[in-house]
């Protein structure tokens, strides 16, 4: 996925059917002749040509990855980064096609997780519903998405500051009321004993089945941004990021286009926190913690918002620093607890050095390399 | 060019745009001044003035951009004074800008078809179109009527001025416009390329009437039959192009350029 082309941004990729390098129509070129070519085009079809060999070879990878790694690494760098990944997924598709910086993502991934423990089953057994997990669920999400909704609905009639300063105070908002109300949320401590449906006799807490797991709804979420952007919906909302007042001369509903995006990424957002619920085992007011709702920004940025790659290229950098840093402040004789400052000086090198992210700093080093081929 | 007459009767008896007493104030500054304005379908009509006469202003009072302080705006006989402007375009309103509002990181073609998606239904519909969608063949279309199929997957940011001038104005045909304003269309382009503005505009059908606003008399003597002299943000004349070329009050104001 990432070496396909990290550097594209998502305006430059060509869509599927309309930027095909189609022949020129030409009156001696009848419709006939190009029908008679299409056959030949089945056989492999454009799109599975059209991907990267790297593509292919980050494929296996990510499918072997449980071979040779052991349950932590399954479970606490490659999990966490699929999950945090998919959550900064949903900012990147609010930031980086419709220009909206939100940081209520993660509270709404917070707010699917406290659902799923809220009508499913957790220890807190006087306030869990117990619902089967197939209500449990598709309702866990749709509270999430209305959540979302609703969030997107009061941040979108602002723009720049004032969207993440508002989107902020929602985030702020959900921690101190789900800290202090223990007739729903059960207060400071949350629910603990969250565990996900035994579905097909399959215990996916287990590293390796909630690394397949994740693994799916990371990847799967991925290519859905990745044809999304390119789709009706898509495109208009790139429209809208790039000049609204245009987009309501041309006959679309800008507000409404907005909130639909906040919707959209409510459901990657909300998929991502019952994993997220499912990966830790509990849930509480800490996990949609105004530091967690900045870190998914710091990943969002540190990956780069160009492309659907940059979220999980930052999550997975955020999640090893995180789990490593540790080791590496304690051999030169810091305090442990100080990974944040090694995190934030990462995220300031990078921000520095290369406004546009990791994906940024790869396409210009790409680029270079290039220019430096032709030149010999 | 067809009859005046001709394309009243294609497009039933209610006035394409009725504007009765529309003021427009900006702060203490009166942009638009009581205009009373009546347009029948498919009527080709120009708006002369010198800067700041009110000319834009008028047009956004009427696509909504910037809504009148008073007076009533009907296209085809509905109000649509309160209109957000997207309701507006969907009823067969259409613009260009002064100033080209394109989106530069997205492909001509994909321009011109946003345009289309605009006014029809689908407008979030999550599939990517598909190579023989009916609106991405009429997108194509759009761009080969305003002849720019040699540069259809080219980034807008990479178009002359010139072109795209010409992709403002796909973008205004796009759908089934029924009155379009155009705001300078001709500002900065050349000769050659005015000359095929002209084109375009004459060869529009006749039902699609516009109201034109342009400095170059040539443009406008050619490609409206109807003009109205705006000063101060008032309506102070109106008439044929003869009519008005030869108005002293006219001639003094902006002609003769006494003010402009």
């Amino acid at each position: 996925m990432a070496a396909s082309g990290p550097a594209v941004s998502p305006a430059a990729e060509r869509p599927a059917s309309g930027g095909l390098p189609s022949p020129p129509r030409t009156s001696a070129d009848p419709a006939g002749s190009l029908q008679r070519a299409e056959p030949r085009a089945v056989a492999t079809p454009e799109w599975f040509r059209r991907i990267h060999p790297a593509t292919w070879l980050l494929a296996l990878f990510l499918l072997f990855v449980p071979a040779f790694a052991n349950d932590f690494i399954q479970l606490q760098v490659f999990g966490w980064a699929f999950v945090l990944g998919m959550i900064a997924l949903s900012l990147m598709f609010l930031a980086g096609y419709g220009g909206m910086v939100s940081l209520v993502q993660m509270t709404v991934a917070g707010c699917a997780g406290y659902m799923y423990a809220i009508f499913g089953h957790s220890a807190v057994m006087e306030i869990s519903l117990g619902w089967p997990w197939w209500a449990t669920i598709p309702v866990a999400l749709l509270v999430a998405v209305v959540f979302g909704t609703i969030s997107g609905a009061l941040a979108v009639r602002t723009e720049g500051i004032y969207t993440i300063m508002i989107t902020l105070a929602i985030a702020s908002a959900f921690f101190y009321f789900t800290r202090q109300n223990y007739t729903i949320f059960n207060g400071f401590s949350g629910f603990n004993a969250v565990r996900p449906p035994p579905l097909f006799g399959v215990d996916w807490k287990q590293a390796t089945p909630f690394y397949y797991l994740s693994l799916f709804f990371a990847t799967l979420s991925y290519l859905v941004v990745l044809y999304v952007s390119r789709s009706s919906f898509g495109l208009a909302l790139q429209g809208v990021r790039d000049n609204a007042r245009r987009m309501e001369a041309l006959g679309f509903n800008v507000t409404a286009h907005r909130i639909a995006a906040y919707s959209f990424a409510a459901v990657i957002a909300g998929v991502a926190g019952i994993l997220l619920t499912w990966l830790n085992g509990q849930i509480s007011p800490g996990t949609a913690g105004v530091g967690p709702v900045i870190d998914i920004l710091v990943i969002a940025v540190v990956g780069g918002i160009g492309h659907p790659i940059g979220p999980f290229v930052g999550a997975l950098i955020y999640v090893v620093l995180r789990t490593f840093a540790l080791d590496a402040l304690v051999a030169v004789g810091l305090p442990a607890e100080r990974f944040q400052l090694l995190i934030g000086l990462g995220f300031l090198l990078i921000v520095l050095f290369s406004p546009d992210g990791v994906l940024g700093l790869w396409s210009r080093w790409r680029a270079r390399l290039r220019l430096r081929r032709r030149e010999l | 060019m067809a009859s005046v007459a001709e394309r009243l009767s294609a497009a039933g008896t209610a006035n394409a745009l009725e504007l009765r007493g529309v003021s427009r104030l900006f702060g203490a500054l009166v942009a638009l001044d009581d205009v009373t304005l009546s347009v029948r379908p498919g009527e080709r009509r120009a708006v002369l003035g010198s800067n700041g006469a009110g000319k834009t202003t008028l047009f956004n009072a009427v696509t909504g951009d910037f809504p009148p302080s008073s007076g009533v705006i009907r296209f085809f006989g509905e109000d649509i004074t309160w209109f957000p402007p997207h309701e507006r375009i969907r009823r067969g309103l259409r613009r260009t800008y002064q100033i080209s509002l394109l989106f530069r990181d997205l492909t001509v073609l994909d321009n011109v078809y946003l345009a289309c998606r605009g006014v029809s239904r689908g407008r979030f519909s999550l599939l990517r179109p598909r190579r023989n969608d009916a609106l991405m063949n009429s997108a194509e279309d759009l761009v080969e009527a305003v002849h720019l199929d040699g540069v259809r997957d080219r980034q807008v940011a990479e178009l002359s001025y010139g072109e795209q001038r010409q992709l403002e104005m796909a973008l205004a045909l796009a759908g089934a416009p029924r009155f379009i304003l155009l705001d300078e269309p001709a500002a900065g382009l050349s000769p050659s390329e005015r000359t095929e503005l002209v084109e375009i505009l004459n060869s529009l059908p006749s039902h699609i009437g516009y109201i034109i606003i342009e400095h170059d008399m040539d443009v406008a003597l050619r490609v409206a039959e109807s003009v109205s002299m705006m000063h101060n943000g008032r309506i102070i004349k109106e008439g044929t192009p003869a009519e008005i070329e030869a108005d002293p009050q006219v001639q003094q104001l902006y002609l003769g350029g006494g003010h402009a």
